[in-house]
Order: C-alpha cells, then structure tokens, then sequence
C-alpha cells in the first residue's frame, strides 16, 4: 500500500490514469468512509490530459528499484525487482537460476540512463578476510560483466567489494554462509 | 590456570578518537609447556611515601603465568616473604618445590621511582639476575613488564614480549547499528585505547617496523575502501590510496620506506608497492595475472614477499623476488593456504591453512617442506608473529564469537583473550616495546 502511494504520489503526467488504481486500494483497505465521491470528478479529467502521458519511469526507493508492471493500466500496480544474487563457496559464477532476473535489471538500467547502481559483493566468513575482499569484487564483477552483455553502459556501474565485513546473516553454519555470498545490486 | 584481569583506567595519552573502550581482554592459559618452570614472584616492597598504584610482583606473576611456560606459586603458599637473595631461607621454598624466586623493592628516586629486581637459583644458590630500572610512577606497568620480559629471557634464551602491544579489530552490533572499532592495547589485555571508530568496515591493520606508525584499510569514506597511514605518535594520519576498486592487505617493508598493498584498479587485484620515500610517490606494480593476487608480506631483508594468489586454482602461497618478480609457489599441501607471514629467520612461515574444511593456523618449515597444524580451533585466521618469534596471536571463533588467541611456534603453549563485548578479530602484534629501560648502576 505504501509504496502504491509513493508511485502515485510524484508521477503527476500519469496522476490520472493512475489514480483510478489508488482510489480503489484505497477503497478495499480503508476503513472509514469510502471516497466514492470524487470517482466521477477525476474520470473527467482522465481523457483532458491522456496526451501527456509519458512512459512510466521506474522508481528508486532505499536503493530499490521498483518497476510499475504496466504503462496503461496502473491498477496492476508495481514490484520489487530482486536484487540479490547467491554463489557458491570460493566461487565468482552467476548462477543460471539469476539471469532472468538480471535481464530486467538490464531492461532498467538500459533504458533509464539517468540510474545508477553499485554492485556490493560478498564473501562469507570462511577463509581470510583479504582473500574475502577479492572473492567479493570477483562476484561483483561477474554480475557487471553479465548486465554489459546485455547492453547496460558500464558508467552506470560502480563495483564495491566487501568481503566478509558486511555479513546479511550473523550466523556460523551453511545455512548463513549460503546467504552471505552474495552480490547486492542497489540503486542510487 | 586462569588470570582475571579487570580494567584499570590509566590515563594514556589518547590517540585520534581518545575514546577509552569499555571492552576487556583477560587472558585464560588453555595448554601450558609439559615443562613448565615452577617460580614464586614474591611481593616488592614499597620503601617510599604513600602508596602505589600498581602491584609490579603481580603484574610479573600475569605475564609469566600467561607465557604458559612458568608454574607461579600463588602468595598465600609463601611460606616467608623474602625481598633480597640474604633474607631467602633455602628450606621455605625446597618445601614448596621452587626452582626460581623473583623478588625486589621500590625506592624513590627524585621524583622517579626505582625498581629493584632480582632472579634467584634455588638450586644453585645463585643471583641470576640483578637489576634496577628508573621511571616515573605512570610508568610502573611498563616497568613490570620490562622485569618480566627481562626474567623470560634468563629462564627460557628467548626475549620476552610482555613490553609489546597488540591492535587488533572489533565489530559489535548489526546491520545499521554495525560498528568497527580499531584498538591498541598491552599484550597482557590491558591499557586499552581505540584508536578509530566507524561505523563502516575497518581492516587489515598492520604495523610499521618502528613501532610508530600503522597502516590499515578503513571505508569511512563513502562506503568505498581506502588505505590510511596513521601516526600514533602525532596522532595524525594521510589517507594514502583510493583508487577504484580493492585497496587493501596494507604491509610496510622492513625498513618502513615501502608499503605493499593490493589494487585492482588495473582489472585484477594485483600486488603494488608503493614508495613513501620518493616524491611524488612511485607505485610499482609487481604482479600481472587474471587471478587474485593478495596478502603481501616482507622478508625480513626487504628483498622478497610472500603472498596469496588463486592462480592455480585454489588460494595457494607464493614467493616472489623483489627484483626479478620471478614467482614460487611454496605450499602444495592443502585446498586452501593463504595470509603468510614468514619467520624473521626465514626458515618458515605461518598461515592460514584448511584441512578437511576446517580453517586452523599452521606452520611450514621451508627448509624440510613440513607443515605442522598449530591450532585446534576453527575458523581461524590473522596470524600474526610476535617480535621475538616464539609465539603468535590469531583471531579464532569460540561459542559463535571472533576471539583472540595464542599459540607458541612449536605448539605447546596456548591461551585465549576472550572479551566480554563483540567480535574481536584481526590482531596484529607490535614490533617494538611500548616504552624500554636501561639499567642504572647501583
């Protein structure tokens, strides 16, 4: 719901395609009355200013990205897109089971060259801590080269290694090591 | 065996972030020497004014209590409390089984104190040592410590440490409240200043040969990595690199002009060494390969490095000539060898070593190509040689918790540093005293 109102709130050229879809989840959710009133006013003014629509524009929140899912109807509302992406111990490999996600990653970052992400990599705890750092880069390095192929411009990129400083999970088993080898993709 | 040590509150002079850390270190002897010597360090006897703030007799009892090589007979088994060899009644201490007494006193001297140290042969009925050292009453930890290091080396041909320092790293909390903090403190635990606080990551300390100067690699600056050199004398530092991507494992050469460190600014993390001396200052690139490069460490001559590199395949160590750049590698036991530091003798080198995938810190003699598992801990890391090489300090993970630890070159001795806060981690031991003594005439 929250982040419905934050896509609504600042992308005024769609404000009133848009806002069809805001006052019916504001109608289920709400528990006061509901804005019935104002559904007739806003319809009128949906067809005056159509012409100025532009394409919407993908939204960064808390170095997120997050994509509306479709231009024309606003009422499918928006989504998350994964920015987490998992190796293998003392491996710097992008796992098959990533790339259609990174592919939509690279549908937003070629078609949005205003966006920029730094791509974190990670090491879990095991081994040293140096060795950790370049393990961590080497990750973040598979991921950048993976979205140049599919077109990103390198200059959207910045690539940060750190190592087995910043663990996700605090843990000392498999299950946490599994978490902690990872490449966060975030959004400036 | 076990020493507790609380904190004491001294006033230090406080370096960039004069932050005093709440955080203790005590030392706990987990395995002492089979042969240990059995010693009674008897009270010193204060001849002066007032009080004073600190027991030297048990500051010398901690330090050769945690060297793991001496038996220390408590004090209330004493059965007399001698403070010169011509007040020893032999039987009192052939009663008790000592071999070793170690007793003094402490007069005023100007406005100086004067310690009065002497080692006493039971067996022999001989002074072994016999020695006085001046200094002011701030300086009394040091100069138990320097008695101490003086007495190790009687009993055991090797020099004591117990003057030295240890840095090392913690990190407590996590997530956004994650906080890193880069500390010094004596080798017994004590005395701890912080000397940078951050909440990004900090790594990789290491120290100049002279003591005075550190390098580590802190984030602070927009969440990326660089190198700093920090002067704990001026308590003034430079931020030395930031290139894009890795600038880190910071190693000054042996006769500090150098620093060695790691950049992938040119694709790959590869080894540099750069020139503190020459202005502007010259960066050297010394090695050129598509895998990782990392973790330099000097011989003792300056001439070559060890470090690790994944060239073959898995993280394996190398030695590389400083003039030829020719490469050898130099472990072939293992899945898994990295961070080396080579012994000041050069006959060996100490590492991080995995075995069936456990990490543990091991020895290899260069000479006879033996390797030798020193720990039986887990995941452990961050090796690092005490000045008179007979021990060294690594950073281990016990009940979930990065700790500190110990272990002698040949394995016999072992303590932990466990603190009561946080992840400590990366400990890195100092090449010089903290503060020496020359004798004085009696």
């Amino acid at each position: 719901m929250a982040l419905m109102k934050r896509y609504c709130g600042p992308m005024l050229a769609i404000a009133l395609l848009a806002l069809a879809g805001c006052a019916s989840t504001t109608q289920e959710t709400s528990s006061g009355p509901a804005p019935e009133l104002q559904a007739p006013e806003t319809s009128m003014e949906v067809e005056n200013v159509l012409v100025e629509i532009e394409p919407i524009k993908p939204m960064v929140s808390r170095g997120r990205i997050i994509l509306p899912l479709d231009e024309l109807d606003a009422a499918a509302g928006s989504e998350t897109l994964k920015g987490l992406f998992y190796f293998d111990f003392d491996q710097a490999i992008v796992r098959r089971s990533g790339h259609s996600e990174l592919d939509r990653h690279a549908g937003v970052l070629s078609g949005n060259s205003m966006l920029s992400v730094r791509l974190e990599g990670h090491a879990d705890e095991r081994g040293t801590r140096e060795y950790n750092l370049a393990l961590g880069e080497r990750r973040a390095n598979a991921v950048q080269a993976y979205l140049i192929a599919q077109g990103v411009s390198r200059s959207q990129m910045e690539v940060i290694s750190y190592g087995e400083e910043k663990p996700a999970d605090s843990g000392h088993d498999e299950g946490s090591w599994t978490k902690n080898r990872r490449v966060e993709i975030v959004y400036r | 065996m076990k020493i507790k040590m609380t904190r004491l509150g001294l006033i230090l002079g406080c370096l960039v972030c004069s932050v005093f850390s709440t955080a203790e270190l005590r030392i706990e002897v987990t395995k002492g020497a089979d042969n240990a010597v059995r010693i009674a360090v008897i009270p010193f006897e204060w001849r002066g004014r007032g009080s004073l703030p600190e027991s030297v007799a048990e500051i010398i009892t901690s330090d050769l209590g945690f060297s793991g090589r001496f038996n220390t007979l408590p004090v209330t088994q004493m059965l007399s409390l001698p403070n010169t060899a011509e007040e020893v009644f032999l039987r009192d201490w052939k009663l008790l089984d000592v071999e070793y007494l170690v007793m003094g006193y402490l007069t005023e001297r100007g406005p100086d104190l004067a310690l009065h140290f002497e080692l006493y042969n039971i067996y022999e009925q001989t002074t072994d040592i016999s020695e006085i050292i001046v200094g002011s009453d701030l300086d009394l930890r040091d100069m138990a410590h320097y008695a101490s290091d003086t007495l190790y080396e009687a009993l055991t041909g090797i020099p004591g440490a117990f003057s030295t320092q240890i840095m090392y790293i913690t990190a407590t909390g996590e997530n956004d409240s994650r906080e890193f903090r880069l500390n010094v403190a004596d080798a017994d635990g004590r005395r701890i200043v912080t000397v940078l606080q951050s909440r990004e990551p900090i790594l990789s300390a290491t120290w100049s040969p002279e003591g005075e100067r550190i390098a580590y690699v802190s984030f602070e600056r927009d969440s990326r990595p660089a190198i700093y050199i920090h002067n704990l004398v001026t308590r003034t530092r430079e931020q030395v690199t930031a290139f894009t991507g890795l600038n880190g494992a910071p190693s000054f050469s042996p006769d500090g002009t150098k620093l060695a460190m790691v950049l992938s600014k040119d694709g790959n993390p590869d080894i540099y060494i750069l020139d503190l001396k020459s202005k502007p200052r010259r960066l050297r690139r010394v090695t050129r390969h598509y895998g990782i490069d990392t973790e330099p460490s000097w011989s003792h001559d300056g001439r070559s490095i060890v470090f690790t590199s994944n060239r073959g395949g898995q993280p394996q160590i190398y030695s590389m000539g400083l003039n030829d750049l020719r490469i050898e590698r130099l472990t072939f036991e293992g899945d898994y060898n990295a961070k080396a530091s080579l012994l000041k003798d050069g006959s060996g080198l100490v590492m991080v070593h995995r075995r069936e995938g456990i990490f543990h810190i091991s020895h290899l003699d260069l000479k006879r190509g033996r390797l030798r598992v020193l720990t039986e801990t887990s995941l452990d890391e961050s090796p690092s040689i005490a000045p008179n090489g007979s021990m060294l300090i690594y950073a281990t993970q016990v009940g979930g918790r990065g700790i500190l630890a110990g272990v002698s070159i040949d394995g016999g001795v072992k303590f932990n540093l466990p603190s009561n806060q946080g992840d400590v981690r990366e400990p890195s031991w100092s090449p010089t005293k903290r503060k020496n003594f020359v004798p004085v005439s009696k």
